[in-house]
């Protein structure tokens, strides 16, 4: 059960790593659903190449995918983003308050080595 | 695989900010996120060597976290496997995750920065059997290094 979370929450940050990827979700995010060819229009690049990023995406089960005729379209699908949201910002806060410590400690030890070589 | 990264800049050399984050006589002025005291802080500092570190926070709860070294630049460059070994977040427990600081001089002191990222399992596996993780990226980057010279 935990190897199956660990297994998760890497396949959700391996999916982030790229910035395309990002910017398809963006995109899911401000829209609610696109068709993959919405999706495409921004990118520079071919449609297979999105359809690639998009299947990314869906192993990572950040997206959904429902076929209409012809049409697929693409949801956001923000479990996974959220599971690892958390951890992400459990953590910011965490070290962020460790390093403001650090940062007072190790400045006054920086001043206390001036001050005596004076 | 970089999950977290914050970046600090600090108005101390960055020896004496190397010496904080690897000396338990530092550790023991810093870690923890409140003002609670730390109660335990070991460290052997070299490649393949542990460290535990215990605090209490001011609510009264106890927190023990430890791990391996597995890069160690004096002054530079630390990178440490990293995990609660009591007191963490239950779902959270016995996971191992990384811990990559990079010091760097600038002219007010240092530029530190800081990424916590979580390791892969097969990755952390392989980084218990002598640190060799840490090892092979010092090997890439020593041939990036001749690559671009």
């Amino acid at each position: 059960m935990v190897n199956y979370k660990e297994h998760r929450l890497d396949r959700t940050f391996g999916a982030l790593l790229d910035g395309t990827r990002r910017a398809i979700l963006a995109h899911l995010e401000r829209k609610e659903s696109a068709t993959v060819s919405e999706l495409a229009e921004p990118f520079a690049i071919k449609l297979p190449a999105v359809m690639k990023h998009l299947d990314v995406l869906h192993e990572a089960g950040l997206i959904t995918r429902s076929k209409t005729g012809r049409v697929v379209t693409v949801r956001l699908r923000p479990e996974p983003m959220r599971e690892a949201m958390t951890w992400l910002r459990r953590y910011e806060r965490f070290w962020s308050k460790n390093l403001d410590r650090l940062a007072a400690y190790a400045e006054r030890k920086e001043a206390e080595a001036r001050n005596g070589r004076r | 695989m970089t999950s977290l990264t914050l970046v600090r800049r600090i108005r101390a050399r960055p020896s004496i900010v190397f010496e904080a984050l690897i000396t338990p006589e530092g550790i023991g002025q810093w870690w923890g996120p409140d003002a609670g005291p730390v109660l335990l802080a070991e460290v052997d500092a070299r490649i393949g060597g542990r460290f535990r570190v215990r605090f209490r926070m001011l609510d009264g709860t106890e927190h023990e976290s430890g791990g391996e070294i597995l890069e160690i630049v004096e002054a530079k460059r630390l990178v440490m496997s990293w995990q609660w070994t009591s007191g963490g977040e239950s779902e959270e427990n016995g996971e191992v995750s990384r811990i990559e600081i990079d010091l760097k001089r600038i002219d007010s002191g240092t530029e530190l920065s800081f990424t916590h990222a979580r390791l892969r399992t097969e990755a952390s596996r392989a980084s218990h059997e002598r640190g060799w993780a840490g090892a092979l990226d010092k090997l890439v980057r020593r041939f990036e290094t001749e690559h671009s010279a």
